[in-house]
């Protein structure tokens, strides 16, 4: 029974594909109002690259393709940043390594391309950070604390101990212990020479 | 908010998207609603909401019903907003969130930037009243305002008529495309509907289904990108096609772990693998289920899950025990390593080196040191020195 409502989906699936199959590849807003309908009505056409989304109108390999280039970004970064890195910057090496001629890729593209990786066990996680993301892209334990500590940070790209203390009303140990973390996974660099007291900075938050 | 009603936020025959806004939360006059984030729809016809979260949750207001809006300018820590004033809801309203209310006008509150855009296209859309030319169900509510709106839009429309020409044009190939796309939706929906049902009979029949009907149905579930509701297998969800795919990957990756010490994230392997199609890529779900299938298909490689829950494939030969043995005399040799040491020493990734220090530790061979510095190994001298 089911077959044959599949068999009729699939021709007016096709029928779409053959006129809009372009628009999907050339308009993110497209793109992002296909993604929200489908999402409204319990589909997710990223979900194989068999499925007839994929197959038929090419979302899928949009979508797959631009994770491997989200995964070979943030490692040739990672020595960098920890592994840690913001949704803009990511767009703008993303968008460099494919080239003048390619496609445009939106933030909406790149979050969605993410979530799929995250089945893959490499610890891909979008943090949230007032009006943006940042992507992380390294099996760390993230919890709250380190989240808005780095919320702190985004205005200056650094932080210290006392401006948490001020901002959040921790406990000095708190802000170190937190601040340590941070350090050790390599996603903070301490500058002991500041001149009122010790700063951490986050690559992930400042670059150009 | 009691001008809103329910509504699928699919787009009617004939109406258009115009604009669309995400992270916006709307208020009752000055009141907070429980509508706190969400997408803000501009279409031809209505403003539409639906909730960021809870894509159930969508409502929308026809465009008639806006009097005027006003800008208010951001503040500190304020968002910006566009204050919305609206007549009084008609009777033959369909049901929504809010029965009564003590305002006449509803605040957007933008918390992620768009305002700007936002109001130019509303002003233009309640200037042009195009949801008078372009009839849907709603038309119908819509005529008894129409007449005194006319008369007060004429000399706005006269000034805007320059860059409707313009839009037109490409309004009219977004429009279409758009209109095609509800209309697909219409009929995914019905599949979705379909087999929901199908997944109760499955459910109510309890196993008297044959194995055939089974398979056939998850890869029917498969192809629509339906999230399987019956069963939650040791595959996952599994199918022929996934059954194909790990034998392909067993031998397309033979030679490469080989290259690589016998192992592999998965990862490296979904960059290596789609790299090489080039074209109709495996999708990551695809290849995760693929690979959980490895070891029951008796393949030469095999799906290991770390406790981190980083993933890794290995060739059924590759001992990753064994290989903690030859971690564990490199460390002695150099007295301590951290894991990007030992990953340079070795020529491994970082994130592999990581997960053999780590089981070596697991398994008593190496202790840690865990500064700021990073994390060091060192043997363990308590279990050979005592």
């Amino acid at each position: 029974q089911m077959s044959k409502q599949l068999d009729t989906f699939r021709t007016h699936l096709e029928a779409f594909a053959s006129k809009h199959k372009q628009e999907i590849r050339k308009s993110p807003e497209f793109r992002l109002q296909f993604q929200d309908m489908c999402a409204t009505i319990g589909v997710d056409p990223l979900a194989s690259g068999k499925g007839f989304w994929a197959e038929m109108l090419g979302v899928g390999d949009f979508y797959y393709e631009l994770g491997v280039q989200i995964i070979e970004v943030c490692l040739a970064l990672k020595h960098r940043n920890g592994g840690l890195i913001t949704l803009e910057e990511l767009q703008q090496q993303v968008l460099r390594g494919r080239g003048k001629f390619a496609q445009d890729v939106s933030q909406d593209d790149l979050l969605r391309a993410i979530k799929k990786l995250k089945v893959l066990g490499n610890g891909f996680g979008i943090i949230p950070m007032g009006r943006t993301f940042l992507v992380q892209s390294v099996p760390a334990e993230l919890n709250m604390d380190h989240t808005v500590v780095l919320q702190l940070a985004e205005k200056k790209g650094f932080v210290t101990v006392s401006e948490i203390q001020a901002s959040l009303k921790w406990e000095a140990e708190r802000a170190k212990q937190v601040l340590e973390q941070l350090l050790k996974e390599a996603m903070a660099w301490l500058d002991s020479q500041a001149p009122a007291e010790p700063q951490f900075w986050f690559p992930a938050l400042f670059w150009e | 908010m009691d001008r809103f009603s329910w509504t699928t936020g699919l787009l009617e025959l004939g109406e258009t998207l115009v604009v669309q806004q995400r992270g916006v939360r709307l208020s009752d006059g000055e009141e907070k609603v429980k509508f706190d984030s969400g997408v803000l729809l501009l279409s031809t016809h209505r403003l539409i909401w639906r909730d960021q979260k809870n894509h159930e949750c969508c409502i929308a207001i026809p465009l008639s019903q806006i009097v005027f809006i006003e800008e208010q300018a951001a503040g500190i820590g304020k968002s910006a907003k566009i204050v919305v004033h609206l007549h009084p809801a008609s009777s033959n309203k369909e049901p929504g969130p809010f029965q009564s209310s003590k305002y006449s006008y509803i605040k957007l509150s933008f918390r992620e930037h768009g305002q700007i855009e936002f109001y130019r296209r509303l002003s233009e859309e309640i200037t042009q009243r195009r949801w008078e030319s372009m009839p849907t169900g709603q038309a119908m509510q819509v005529n008894k305002d129409s007449q005194a709106g006319r008369i007060r839009a004429v000399g706005i429309v006269g000034i805007e008529r320059k860059l409707e020409e313009k839009r037109k044009e490409t309004d009219k190939n977004i429009s279409e495309a758009f209109e095609d796309l509800s209309k697909l939706m219409e009929k995914a929906k019905e599949m979705v509907e379909l087999s929901k049902s199908i997944a109760n009979k499955i459910k109510e029949k309890h196993g008297d289904i044959t194995e055939d009907e089974t398979i056939r149905f998850k890869s029917y579930l498969l192809s629509m990108g339906i999230a399987n509701p019956v069963t939650r297998e040791t595959y996952g969800s599994g199918t022929q096609y996934h059954m194909q795919l790990a034998k392909q990957l067993a031998g397309m990756l033979q030679t490469p772990l080989e290259e690589r010490g016998g192992i592999m994230s998965l990862t490296e392997v979904y960059c290596l693998v789609n790299r090489a199609r080039g074209l109709e890529l495996l999708s990551p779900e695809d290849l995760v289920n693929a690979c959980k299938m490895l070891e029951s298909l008796k393949l030469p490689l095999r799906l290991r899950i770390f406790d981190s829950g980083v993933m890794v494939i290995e060739l059924q030969s590759h001992n990753e025990e064994e290989m903690v043995a030859a971690a564990l005399e490199t460390v002695s040799e150099k007295g301590s390593l951290t894991a990007d040491e030992f990953a340079k020493l070795v020529g491994m990734s970082v994130l592999l080196a990581k997960e053999r220090l780590l089981l070596a530790e697991k398994m008593g061979h190496l202790c840690r040191d865990d500064s700021v510095e990073g994390l060091r190994f060192y043997p363990n001298l308590f279990l050979t020195q005592s």
